[in-house]
This record gives C-alpha cells, sequence and structure tokens, in this order.
C-alpha cells in the first residue's frame, strides 16, 4: 500500500457528499474504486477504501487479543448524508454529514471493552485495539484466525449510488410536492418538507477469520403541513423511507406523499377525542406494527432476557398468545428500512419467528447472547455506528396474515377505537408496561367507523396484550414510513408492519 | 490539538469557504474524550473508551445557507470538503434572512466563571472509576434478596471546542462531566413483573458526584416500591409529579415555544405573549448563570450573550425562545433560541410534606411514552406511580394515562416542591396538580 493510496483516501472520506452536477467534481473523486453498480461488493474494494489488508487487520486484532480476550472485531464504517429542506416554498437549506472511523470491539465471556478511532491508520487502530483489550485479563492469547471474505445475499439493490445524486435532481422533488399540497386545500398554510438520504459502507473482520462487506442505503422524503380552519390550527405529516435508490420516488408516491400528509391535516378538524379507560381497540394494517414493537419486541432482545430483566425471560416455547397469532422479526425484507444484507458483526441476516402459531420461540441475539445460550446467531446483532458496541435489535417486526378480515373485525366492535397512524411508543422491558401514541383514528361505534380521533395514548401490558389479540384479518402491510429505535442510546432503522388486528382490551388516554 | 490549533483551524476553515464564495460562515471545532463503564454481577460488563474530533461549518452564500459537519479534520481532507460544501450551496433558494446574527448581539457576555472545568478530572484513574462502580453495585445488592438483576455504571466525559464567525465572533469553552449511578431489577411475586428504576447523577465536578451508597441504595428502594404495581379506576385524582418526571411535562411547552413553530404556524402559544397561560404558581426561568449548572452558558449556539429571562411569570407568557433566523422571519427580536438551565421560583415543602397535604391522588415517578400536539395543546401520556390517600402511599400504581391541553393543567398548579433536581439543566421540583384526568381501567 503505498502512501499514494493513503492520500487518495483521505480525499475520498472527506469527499463523498452528494453535489449538484458540476462536471469533474466526481472525475476527480477517488471513490472510483466503488465505480460498479451501487451493491456489487467487491472485497478488494473495500479493503482499497480503508486502506488496509488482511496482515493490518490481523495485527489489530492482534493486539485487541493480547490481554486474553475470547473474541474481537474490527468494524468500518464511512457514511455520508445528505438533507435538503423546503419551508415557505423555497428549497432553502441543506445539510451534510461525513463521518468515518473504525470501532473495537473485544469479548471476554459476556463482558465487552470498546474503543474507536477516527483515523484509520495502522497505529492509531493498534492503540484503540489495545484500549479495549482491557476487559480481558487472562493468560490465554488466541490468535486472530485467517480471513475468509464471507459473501452476502443483496436485499436492497438500488441503481444509484446517493453519492451520485445530485443535489439539483433532488430539488424538484420537494418543489413538486410542495405545489401539490398547496393545491389540494386551501386551508394549508405551511408545509415543511425535507429529502433525506444516509448511505454507509461498512466491513467487519472478525478474530474467527470472517471478513464482509456491504453498502447500506437509505432515504426518506417527510411532508409536514399546518392548516387553518375557522381560526383553528391543526397538523401533521406523512413520510415515506426506506433502503431505496432515488427511483423510488416515482410520480406515484410523491402524489401521494402529498395527499396523504394533507388529507392527515385537515381530517384533524372533525376529530374528537375518545371516552378515557379500556375499551376494544382496532389496529389499522400497516405501522400499527409500533404494538409489536413495544409490546413484545423489545422484550425478546435476548440481552434483556440473558439478564433475565425481560417479562419475557421465563416464557420460551410457552404459549404466549391464539394459535393464530405468528410474530416475526425479519431483516431480508426487500428494500425496507429496517432490511440488512448482513449485522453490524458479520452474522447473516434472516427470518426470525419470535412467536409461532401462539408460542415463543425465539430471542434476538448478538454474538454474546447467542454463545450464552448455545444457539446459533440471528442477525440481529446492530450498531448506530462504529462509535459504539453491538447489542441485540429488532429489524422488520411484523404479524403474519390471520383468519379474519378487516370487514368482520370492525362490525364485531361496539364500542372503541380504531388506530391508523402513530408518532412514538416505549416500553418498561421489566414491568411489561408499553405504550404507543395515536395521531388519528376512529371511533368505531355498533360495528361502524365513525368520527375522527386525535392525540391519544393507549397503554397496556405486553403479554397481556398478546393475550388479548383476538382477531387477525389477511391483509398484512408494513410501515411506509422512517421508524428509528432507540435503546441504550443508539439509534437504528426499524420497520414494521400488522394486518388488521383487534384487542379486546386496553387503556384508551381518552377523556372522562 | 490545543486551543490556539483550534482556533486557527475554525478561522483557517472560514478563509477557505470565503475563497471558494462564500460571504460569510460559521464554525464549531471540537474534540471530546468519553470513557463509560458498567459493572454488573461483580466484575466489569462493559468498557469503552475513545476520543472524537467534529467541525461544523455553515455557509452564507449569497443569501443561500447550508451546514456540514465532518469527523475529518485535517486540512488535506477540509479542503475538498468545502470547496464542495459551498458549490452545493449554490443550487438553493435565495433567502434574505438568513445571515450570521448582527454582532451587536454578540455583545455583553457577563464576566463570569460558570464552573464547566474541573481540574481534578485530570487525576480521575481507571482503578477509582471501577472502584466507584463497583461500591455502588456492592450498596444495591446488599439492599435487598429480590434483586434480579443491578447494573451499575461511572462515566466520564471532557471536550474542548472553539466557536468562530466570520462577522466578529470569537468563543472556546473546556469542560467535564461526570456521571453515575444504578438501575436495578426486582422480582414481583405478585404480579409476575419484574419492575425496574434507576438513580443517575450527572456532574460538572467530580467531587459533586453523590456517595455510591446514596445511588445504589434509592435505586433499590424505587424499584422494591413498584411491587404489585396495578392500575385503577378512570377518574379525576390530584396529581403530584416527582422532580425528576417534571420537566418531562414541561418540555411539552417547549417545541411550540420555539419561534420557528411560531413562524411554521403549529404553535398553540402564538400570539398569547401576556395571556395567563398557568396558574400564580406557574413561573418558569431560563437562568444561564448557575455555577456549575448543565445548561449554563455565556453565549448560546448562535454566538448571542445570553441573559436570565423569565419564560413564564405567575403564569403570564412572558417570553418565546426566538433564534436569530426565525427571529428575522417574524420581525421579532431575538431572545435565544434554546434553554439554558430551566428553573422555577421553589415553594418551601419537600416531596414527603406535598404527599402529606393530599388527600386522594397519585405521585406520579415516571411517565411512559406519550406526546403532545404543538399546533393544538392536546397532550396524553402514560404514568407510572404511587396512589395516595390521606397523606399515606397506599399503593403502586401503573398502566395509566393523563390526558388533557395544555393551556388547561397548567392552570391545575397548586404547589412548588422545594427540591429542584440538579442532575439535569432543567431543574424542576416536585409539582401540585388538582384534578387531573387519569384513565385506567
Amino acid at each position: 500500500m503505498s502512501t499514494m493510496t493513503r492520500r487518495k483516501f483521505i480525499k475520498a472520506g472527506a469527499a463523498g457528499i452528494a453535489l449538484a452536477s458540476i462536471p469533474g467534481i466526481f472525475r476527480a473523486n477517488p471513490l472510483m474504486a466503488f465505480s460498479a453498480p451501487a451493491g456489487e461488493k467487491k472485497l478488494a474494494d473495500y479493503l482499497e477504501h480503508f486502506d488496509v489488508d488482511e496482515s493490518i487487520i490481523r495485527d489489530v486484532m492482534a493486539a485487541a487479543l493480547e490481554k486474553g480476550g475470547d473474541y474481537c472485531d474490527v468494524y468500518f464504517q464511512h457514511s455520508i448524508g445528505s438533507y435538503i429542506g423546503l419551508e415557505d416554498n423555497a428549497v432553502n437549506k441543506a445539510y451534510t454529514n461525513v463521518d468515518f472511523g473504525v470501532g473495537i470491539r473485544v469479548i471476554e465471556g459476556d463482558q465487552t471493552g470498546y474503543s474507536f478511532t477516527e483515523e484509520i491508520t495502522p497505529k492509531a487502530m493498534k492503540l484503540a485495539a489495545k484500549t479495549a483489550a482491557n476487559i480481558a485479563s487472562e493468560s490465554k492469547n488466541l490468535p486472530p484466525q485467517r480471513l475468509q471474505h464471507h459473501e452476502i445475499p443483496e436485499y436492497y439493490p438500488i441503481k444509484t449510488r446517493w453519492e451520485d445524486v445530485k443535489i439539483d435532481q433532488k430539488i424538484p422533488y420537494l418543489q413538486k410536492i410542495n405545489d401539490k399540497v398547496f393545491s389540494l386545500d386551501n386551508r394549508i398554510i405551511k408545509s415543511q418538507i425535507w429529502f433525506d438520504d444516509d448511505t454507509s459502507y461498512i466491513m467487519i473482520a472478525t478474530s474467527d477469520g470472517k471478513i464482509v462487506c456491504d453498502y447500506q442505503p437509505m432515504t426518506s422524503i417527510y411532508v409536514g403541513c399546518s392548516a387553518e380552519m375557522d381560526g383553528r390550527r391543526e397538523r401533521n405529516s406523512f413520510n415515506l423511507a426506506g433502503r431505496q435508490g432515488i427511483d423510488f420516488f416515482t410520480p406515484e408516491r410523491v402524489d401521494r406523499l402529498a395527499t396523504e400528509a394533507v388529507n392527515r391535516t385537515v381530517e384533524l378538524f372533525d376529530a374528537v377525542k375518545p371516552a378515557a379507560g379500556e375499551m376494544e381497540v382496532v389496529l389499522a394494517a400497516g405501522s400499527s406494527g409500533i404494538l409489536l414493537h413495544e409490546a413484545i419486541g423489545h422484550g425478546m432482545e435476548a440481552d434483556f432476557n440473558r439478564k433475565e430483566i425481560s417479562i419475557f425471560s421465563d416464557k420460551m416455547n410457552k404459549p404466549v398468545a391464539e394459535k393464530f397469532v405468528s410474530i416475526i422479526d425479519n431483516g431480508t425484507n426487500p428494500n425496507l428500512r429496517g432490511s440488512i444484507n448482513v449485522d453490524d458483526e458479520g452474522n447473516d441476516s434472516q427470518e426470525t419467528f419470535l412467536v409461532e402459531n401462539g408460542i415463543l420461540r425465539s430471542y434476538m441475539h448478538d454474538h454474546i447472547s447467542a454463545k450464552y445460550y448455545g444457539v446459533k446467531p440471528t442477525g440481529s446483532g446492530r450498531r448506530q455506528s462504529f462509535r459504539y458496541p453491538v447489542i441485540p435489535r429488532m429489524r422488520n417486526t411484523y404479524m403474519l396474515p390471520g383468519p379474519h378480515n378487516k370487514e368482520e373485525i370492525i362490525k364485531s366492535v361496539k364500542k372503541g377505537v380504531y388506530c391508523k397512524d402513530f408518532s412514538n411508543g416505549q416500553v418498561f422491558i421489566g414491568a411489561g408496561d408499553f405504550t404507543f401514541y395515536v395521531l388519528s383514528g376512529n371511533l368505531i361505534e355498533d360495528g361502524k367507523l365513525t368520527k375522527p380521533v386525535k392525540d391519544i395514548n393507549i397503554i397496556g401490558n405486553g403479554p397481556d396484550v398478546l393475550k388479548k389479540i383476538v382477531m387477525v384479518a389477511d391483509d398484512l402491510e408494513y410501515a411506509e414510513g422512517g421508524w428509528t429505535c432507540g435503546k441504550d442510546g443508539q439509534s437504528v432503522p426499524v420497520s414494521m408492519g400488522l394486518p388488521t388486528v383487534k384487542v379486546s382490551s386496553i387503556t384508551v388516554g381518552g377523556i372522562s | 490539538m490545543n486551543k490556539k490549533e483550534r482556533l486557527e483551524l475554525a478561522h483557517w476553515a472560514i478563509k477557505q469557504a470565503q475563497k471558494q464564495g462564500a460571504n460569510d460562515a460559521s464554525v464549531d471545532v471540537g474534540n471530546s474524550r468519553d470513557i463509560e463503564i458498567e459493572f454488573r454481577d461483580k466484575k466489569l460488563d462493559r468498557l469503552k473508551e475513545s476520543t472524537q474530533n467534529y467541525l461544523n461549518l455553515a455557509i452564507y452564500a449569497g443569501g443561500r445557507y447550508s451546514s456540514h459537519s465532518t469527523n475529518d479534520i485535517r486540512r488535506e481532507s477540509l479542503g475538498k470538503f468545502i470547496e464542495d460544501a459551498v458549490a452545493m450551496t449554490k443550487y438553493l433558494t435565495e433567502d434574505p434572512y438568513r445571515t450570521l446574527p448582527d454582532p451587536k448581539y454578540y455583545e455583553g457576555q457577563k464576566e463570569i466563571n460558570l464552573g464547566f472545568y474541573d481540574p481534578a478530572y485530570e487525576g480521575v484513574n481507571s482503578d477509582q472509576r471501577v472502584k466507584i462502580a463497583r461500591e455502588i453495585e456492592g450498596a444495591a445488592m446488599a439492599e435487598s434478596d429480590k434483586i434480579i438483576s443491578c447494573t451499575s455504571g461511572y462515566s466520564d466525559s471532557f471536550y474542548e471546542m472553539a466557536k468562530v464567525h466570520s462577522n466578529g465572533f470569537e468563543g472556546e469553552r473546556k469542560a467535564t462531566a461526570f456521571s453515575a449511578g444504578a438501575e436495578v431489577t426486582v422480582d414481583d411475586d405478585k404480579t409476575g413483573g419484574r419492575p425496574r428504576d434507576w438513580e443517575w447523577v450527572t456532574v460538572r465536578n467530580y467531587n459533586d458526584l453523590l456517595a455510591p451508597d446514596k445511588l445504589g441504595k434509592p435505586a433499590v428502594k424505587r424499584a422494591l416500591d413498584k411491587i404489585g404495581q396495578a392500575k385503577m379506576e378512570s377518574g379525576s385524582y390530584d396529581m403530584i409529579i416527582e422532580n425528576r418526571s417534571a420537566a418531562r411535562m414541561l418540555y411539552f411547552m417547549y417545541g411550540p415555544l420555539r419561534a420557528r413553530s411560531l413562524q411554521q404556524k403549529r404553535s398553540f402559544l402564538e400570539g398569547k405573549l401576556g395571556e395567563k397561560i398557568g396558574s400564580d404558581k406557574f413561573t418558569i426561568i431560563d437562568d444561564p448563570f448557575i455555577v456549575g449548572g448543565l445548561g449554563s452558558r455565556t453565549y448560546d449556539d448562535e454566538g448571542m450573550a445570553t441573559k436570565r429571562r423569565v419564560i413564564f411569570d405567575k403564569g403570564i407568557l412572558k417570553s418565546y425562545f426566538v433564534d436569530w433566523y426565525y427571529g428575522q422571519k417574524l420581525g421579532m427580536e431575538p431572545t435565544n433560541g434554546s434553554p439554558s438551565n430551566i428553573v422555577t421560583e421553589y415553594g418551601n415543602k419537600s416531596l414527603d410534606e406535598l404527599i402529606k397535604q393530599m388527600k386522594k391522588g397519585i405521585l406520579v415517578t415516571s411517565f411512559i411514552g406519550g406526546n403532545s400536539n404543538s399546533a393544538t395543546g392536546d397532550f396524553s401520556t402514560g404514568i407510572v406511580g404511587q396512589y395516595i390517600e390521606d397523606g399515606t402511599i397506599i399503593k403502586p400504581v401503573n398502566e395509566m394515562n393523563i390526558s388533557g391541553n395544555l393551556l388547561d393543567i397548567w392552570q391545575q398548579l397548586t404547589e412548588v416542591g422545594n427540591d429542584p433536581r440538579i442532575y439535569s439543566s432543567w431543574r424542576m421540583p416536585s409539582l401540585y396538580f388538582k384534578d387531573i384526568q387519569f384513565s385506567g381501567i
């Protein structure tokens, strides 16, 4: 490796911003190593990109294991983010971010030592490795294995890398959406529209001899509206997100972004608050998957169970729901926001059954918990960035279709709430209380959807609510928006999904 | 990097931006060092140690604005980064309000040592860090045989930063912070649940950390107090929000108080300056000058000199948080665009005394989930707490919601405790409210 390569990489690291189409800029960009179509993973390109080779990586791993750790991994990341925003009818702000570095993790039993460096030089990496090594204090010395390139499938192929999409290609999308928003309803008084893309190149090497690399694109467009009617104001928003390229934003989707944002805002003028207390609740197909994320998802992350602090830690292989309830956490759904070709410790992504026909089947594991339980990893080890150690996380969490249909579910409810659109949720993992906040929905009266409702928090207990899922329809949909999950101070992109589902009783934060 | 190098780099970056065609630019350059320790089952569970750099750059070019950040602060990389940043800015729409603040707002910074940096930081070694975490765990584990899991922790951080604006602002700061505490899960044989609670503090000075038993023991007690928790009948109850959670309720007011929300017409507080939004007990002050305060500062994120400002005075809305850009758009004088330390006029009763005067009500010890609508003030949020009758704690409650409107709830504030939680920049005491709607069974 020549010093020339080093200099080239430095430029690549900093210059990877998606720019305007100015001739010359990209030709001079040493990211040329990636001139192959996006997603075509060539290990040699990644090694060159991060300016390392196998011997450097193994030297770093040897330093990480010199105090006697059982295992170590090295995680290289280069991410490039770009955001443009429209407010007051003008695309008048932009933000870009470039981040790169390498994280080194040493594991001894279930203990973790972690350090990272933003300088990818052999010297800086070894120093970080020695810091992480301090978690261990044993005399054994396991040398790192030879690295074998581990090939992975491609769940989010995109045509054009985001670094090659210029700002002047994105601006028209926002203007078009904005025009549409104001043409749809004269009660709209303001709109805020954001276009986001955030892409990572990652390479992971493990001391048990695996090296794997991935290109992880991500994008979203968000549309927020404020509307005014008879001196009253309402606001709401809609967004579409996924591991997608720019061609995801087809004319139909652009149109829908505007239409949904406007409709979801103006319908709030007619919205009421339901009564407070326990009642039947129907969850619409789609982002209602937030129920699963909070009620059971977090509780099935294996770190919480290994420490016995999850309310699910004594329920493995026991019935937890009706037979028609099957809940999956899956990293392999094409282009969904929570999909990953490989997890952040190099394990294959997969479909994991959390609940199969009503029986609790598997936790979501990372390296530490899989070893603890003596099972295979589930590809659930994730991290926010090279600055964080891996922990078990959800990917796309959803329920499989069931035997009922939406019409019969609505018809079966005498007095209840139909929940469509959500902003956030939370769970207390040990007690099992969880909540989600409903931005909009409808009352259900005598088997019919009636008045819109808004701004209600719903609260329940995870295992209790799972048992109270009494009907599941055949209309599974995935959430379309950009959900981000927070845990231990780390944020990761996720998605979720649900068919129309009826919960026989749950507490609704209405008005007494 | 030392202080001089940081300032030099910031000035250099501004010059590069101007060379590429920017009229003005602002740059923040900083570096930090963070060490975190988690302790569990009498051994180190997690050790994390790192140093990092950042450079943030805002560009004002021909009335156009963009901002950029990178963690690669080598000049050979930054040159290209800045060239690209200025180039992309030219594609944006001109916006006459996007300028650096008028330099007159940089002037008048209070001369005060706010105690950001504790020199004791340099003497803290890894044995001491581990010892603190170990002792917290020891204190907790000795408290009860119902403990399923206890994770104790210690962390410290150090940062240095410089801030330079091309129209005359220059600032620099170095600061330390120390945190320690524990999180405890206990076995609830009554409900089959595993309630968890925590005690955790963050301070600027090493010697202000609480003793290990003051962290470990309360974490256990709080978790044990939750054993048997269950929901109650929906209805109207008096409510005390414990100090550590009171900021959460007040935080619902923050978005609507910002100039951006006003300008974007999504604030229920628009046009309400001078109106009575809360009871006489509702006084909220933004106080940047508390020595050792976690939000203290003499200049804000935009370089503007800070002032002590009353936001609500005995219920009357006195001030919004107005930054430079949205202030210009609205034709409003900038205040400071974000809060520093939030304080109130503290009362003279402790939490115990507030509980004693409660006939029938709920002490909220924690919120869960919940949100509010900034355009209407409607809110709804989950709670966990204790049911109180005739001044005595009767039983733990959970899985309940409170709902209402933010224009009403602060009118129901009848008493303010004497117990501000100083381990947060929002130094809220316990708060007593009359007749709050709870939903449960």
